[in-house]
């Protein structure tokens, strides 16, 4: 076999192998300690809660669509050791600080002005949402918001991780 | 010796192709998600351009409108 003939196999190998290392975080994997990432803003104690992590920007619709939906569901789930964090990836203050001052979440919000922790986790769409376990794994991860569907979905498994025994 | 330099060469010239793409990732779109970057952002611009579009290329109704290709209607 030529030089080329045996490189070639060797180089197609390397780039599929290169293009299938997305590393992004998936169900049943645990979900990245969310401190060391310089978040901007208060954490809220996550430890032995059922937390769901909304990824989210200002410059993204469906992510500010989706707040009223995540504002009832934080009302009703809270008082049962449900956490809601929405974590906004602006790089630039001023748009999420007008949000947030507009709006006026009733759930915890950062921002990852530097992108470390959505790097780390490489979300497959914006917005998208993490929902984790009382261990901190996560059990589903919803890829857009599609209104009241993925309400109806999230509605259903907070439920059912909050009634699971810790 | 010919034919490995020839392939080193077009490696390095697949490489530097290679380079020169990349995925933008999700959370990397703000700029992309602006509305300055619509090109349907603003109507009246729009219909300005269509009007002198299908004047100049007196194809009006290409796109669903009806008309002569004159540059009245």
């Amino acid at each position: 076999m030529s030089f080329p003939n045996k490189f070639i196999p060797a180089l197609v190998l390397g780039l599929a192998l290169a293009c299938s290392a997305s590393g992004q975080v998936k169900s049943g994997q645990p979900f990245p300690a969310l401190t060391g990432h310089g978040l901007e803003g208060t954490l809220p104690d996550t430890a032995g809660h059922v937390v769901l992590i909304d990824f989210w920007a200002t410059w993204c619709a469906p992510c500010k669509a989706s707040f009223p939906a995540y504002t009832e569901i934080q009302r009703e789930f809270a008082p049962r050791g449900f956490v809601l964090l929405a974590v906004s990836v602006d790089q630039t203050a001023a748009p999420y600080e007008q949000f947030i001052e507009r709006f006026k979440p009733a759930f915890p919000t950062v921002r990852d002005g530097k992108q470390k922790l959505i790097s780390e986790v490489r979300v497959p769409a914006m917005p998208t949402s993490y929902l984790l376990d009382r261990h901190g794994i996560v059990r589903s991860v919803h890829s857009g918001y599609h209104g009241e569907s993925t309400v109806k979905a999230l509605r259903d498994e907070i439920n059912r991780l909050l009634e699971e025994k810790s | 010796m010919k034919t490995r330099l020839r392939f080193a060469l077009a490696l390095a010239a697949l490489f530097t192709l290679l380079a020169g793409c990349t995925t933008v990732q999700p959370w990397e779109r703000a700029t992309l998600a602006d509305a300055t970057m619509r090109p349907d952002r603003d109507p009246l611009h729009n219909a300005m351009f269509e009007h002198i579009y299908f004047s100049c290329e007196a194809a009006t109704g290409g796109r669903g409108v009806g008309g002569s290709g004159c540059g009245c209607n």
